[in-house]
């Protein structure tokens, strides 16, 4: 494959893997712009929402339910629902009763309430310990552009994921919704006197981010072919990380943040000798470059406040 | 006249002197002698150490119900979690109960190698059930450390072998993971390539646990390998192969001993079919004691199937027993029993130790999938000629 080819093959590589990253990112990135906090479960609720979608489809498969237009759509909203309302429980929990504590308590707890759903998806999903299969609903086959393979799935996972993206982004900018986050975002006690609930708007923030990570969590089933109940842990690091490149509490900066650090990870894969190695370790140098020379990230954080 | 304290301490006495003095009378119970298991509980690699923990009970139950077992045998099941840190801290913890005379440890190597100092220190006989790495028992002559499995270095003769001699591949494309277990297994199938007269165009070293294969498949794939050989675990074993299929690599797929359980067939599906793999000794229904232990195994309920290493983990648990049968719950003499084994009577066939402890097993089982099962070579449609390997059909086009 002349090199060409291989370049454009390695960066859709790239998109397609910063995609899923962009979508757990824009969580983290909500969850800090409106309450300061970082949620460390909620790579382990992106798991959960690839388990829950998985559930969803084999319930409707049970029921005589196999027509991809019919159960798509409910098995994206039924993993939806359960992250968006675990992701609102763990704020309840975790978030809100800590919020005149120490960060590092949230940040405890919520790295607690990561681990412990990552343990009873092993312990409670049957045969939780093994990798499961995710059924391959979206379209099969594909074709060539110029020497790099394009499969249907992949832009089928492509536009879901760019739908998703976009749809929080009118959440934000279009919505009642969307504004009192935005405010809460800039000034709570202020927003709180215009009228804003707080607590609605807290709520909401935690719905909409966990709803999202169940979305990652399905296109990643669908991507891989296979979900584990350890996909989180990464999964979650690297989505953290991606929204720190982006500039925390900056939507936009998630996505881009996303992408980048998937074509990073890609890159140094592809590229640089035993760069297989040592994916992680450039990825994360990035990281590092950008804490220490940039640390409002690429495009910038809600505010001065730094992590 | 009312019997003084003195007097009430002296009977008691005496009827405890007499409780330990007679075991035969009706006070008499078993002692009891308590066993560490030692595996991955949770992590990727769970199932198969939940596969080894379920063999390991069984036959504890089996002896403890055997009326002619001299003590009462307890369990104590530790999770290493497939990682060093973890193990160390498992070793650690049962090693340091005085209370456990010896334990059956380790699936994953890097765990195994990891808690070799441990049980040494404490002096532990710990008898390892499913870790291949040959550094395990061949880099030192601890009298503690003792093997039941095989060691890669014969699997990777016979799989480089068959590849190349028998099924005559010429290219390969190496991925394996950066572990211990991972990287000597690429190791060794390199050597023994290059010897078959192999070529190896790549080698590629990623993460355990990686999730993403797509930029090393994609660099591979514009080298035409004739097989992709990936040297690591089952959960990311099925991630290569699918992606491979996804990614349109028009290759055979061949793995180590890591990926031959059940889950890689299950969670792979269909991509799983034609893939090879290899195990030291022979397929556990046509093991000597097989079919008597996948019996007991369905009898006794577990929710989980044994994969490939419960046979080794219900071996290493009834040799350990044989020896604390033999010379009593003390822990030297334990070890010093269980390095001396010699033509054991096993449902794996007879274990004989070298002077390392390593069981000699010599036989190297060639596993495909076919039709969602691991069926032996020798027995699939695909020696027989039925139906051809992917990697030959590629060849072709």
């Amino acid at each position: 494959m002349p090199p060409l080819e291989l370049l454009l093959q390695q960066t859709l590589n790239g998109v397609m893997l910063g995609m899923m990253y962009a979508l757990v990112a824009v969580g983290f990135t909500l969850f800090f712009g409106v309450l300061d906090v970082i949620h460390f479960s909620h790579g382990d609720i992106f798991m959960l929402g690839a388990f829950a979608g998985l559930s969803a489809l084999l319930a409707l498969a049970a029921v005589g339910l196999r027509t991809p237009f019919v159960t798509l759509p409910l098995a994206f909203i039924a993993a939806m629902v359960v992250t968006g309302l675990v992701g609102v429980m763990a704020e309840r929990v975790c978030v809100k009763p800590l919020a005149r504590s120490a960060p590092l308590m949230t940040l405890l707890a919520t790295l607690s309430l990561g681990l412990v759903l990552r343990e009873s998806v092993l312990i409670f999903y049957p045969r939780g310990a093994d990798p499961k299969p995710f059924p391959q609903l979206l379209p099969a086959g594909g074709f060539e552009v110029g020497g790099v393979a394009i499969r249907y799935e992949n832009l089928a996972i492509l536009g879901i994921g760019l739908a998703a993206m976009v749809a929080v982004d009118l959440i934000i900018s279009r919505t009642k919704m969307g504004a009192a986050v935005r405010a809460v975002a800039q000034d709570p006690e202020a927003a709180q006197m215009m009228g804003v609930n707080l607590d609605r708007t807290v709520d909401a923030t935690f719905f909409l981010g966990s709803a999202l990570a169940a979305v990652a969590g399905m296109l990643s089933g669908f991507y891989y072919g296979e979900i584990h109940f350890i996909m989180g842990i990464t999964g979650g690091v690297i989505g953290f990380s991606a929204a720190a490149i982006g500039g925390l509490g900056n939507v936009y900066g998630a996505m881009v943040g996303g992408l980048l650090f998937g074509l990073l990870q890609t890159t140094a894969a592809a590229f640089i000798p035993r760069g297989s190695e040592f994916r992680d370790v450039v990825a994360f140098a990035v990281v590092m470059l950008f804490l220490i020379f940039k640390p409002s990230g690429i495009l910038g954080e809600k505010s001065v406040e730094r992590v | 006249m009312s019997p003084s304290r003195r007097d009430l301490l002296k009977g008691v006495s005496t009827v405890g002197l007499w409780r330990v003095l007679t075991p035969t009378s009706a006070w008499a119970q078993k002692t009891s002698v308590k066993l560490a298991f030692i595996g991955p509980l949770t992590g990727g690699t769970a199932s198969n150490g939940l596969g080894g923990r379920n063999s390991f009970l069984l036959a504890v139950q089996e002896r403890n119900a055997d009326p002619k077992t001299k003590y009462k045998y307890e369990t104590e099941v530790l999770d290493d979690e497939c990682k060093p840190t973890v193990a160390v801290q498992a070793a650690l913890k049962a090693s340091s109960d005085p209370g456990v005379t010896a334990g059956v440890t380790h699936y994953c190597s890097v765990t195994a190698i990891a808690t070799i100092d441990t049980y040494h220190k404490a002096g532990m006989p710990a008898m390892v059930w499913g870790a291949v790495l040959p550094e395990i028992t061949y880099s030192h002559k601890h009298v503690e450390i003792t093997r039941v499995n095989g060691t890669m270095i014969n699997q990777n003769n016979v799989a480089a072998d068959f590849a190349v001699k028998a099924l005559g591949f010429k290219t390969f494309a190496l991925i394996h993971d950066t572990t211990d277990y991972g990287r000597a297994h690429a190791k060794y199938i390199s050597e023994y390539l290059e010897k078959a007269g192999g070529k190896i165009l790549s080698t590629q070293g990623t993460a355990k646990d990686q999730k993403d294969y797509t930029a090393e498949l994609t660099r591979a794939k514009a080298d035409k390998p004739e097989v992709v050989w990936y040297g690591g675990l089952t959960p990311d074993g099925v991630r290569v192969k699918v992606q491979m299929d996804k990614l349109g690599v028009r290759a055979q797929f061949q793995g180590t001993s890591g990926i031959k359980s059940d889950t890689f067939n299950e969670t792979a599906g269909t991509s799983a079919e034609g893939t090879l793999a290899f195990v030291e000794g022979a397929p556990t229904e046509k093991l000597p004691g097989g079919k008597r232990f996948l019996e007991a195994y369905a009898k006794a309920g577990f929710k989980e199937p044994s994969e490939a290493y419960g046979p080794f983990a219900y071996v290493a648990a009834n040799i350990v027993i044989d020896a604390i049968e033999a010379v009593g719950p003390d822990r030297a003499k334990v070890a010093e029993r269980l390095k001396r084994t010699r033509n054991a009577n096993t449902i794996i066939g007879p274990v004989e130790f070298d002077e390392y402890g390593q069981n000699t097993v010599s036989l190297i089982s060639k596993y495909v999938s076919q039709d969602g099962k691991w069926v032996l070579w020798e027995d699939s449609e695909y020696a027989s000629g039925k139906r051809t390997l992917p990697g030959l059909r590629f060849k072709k086009l």
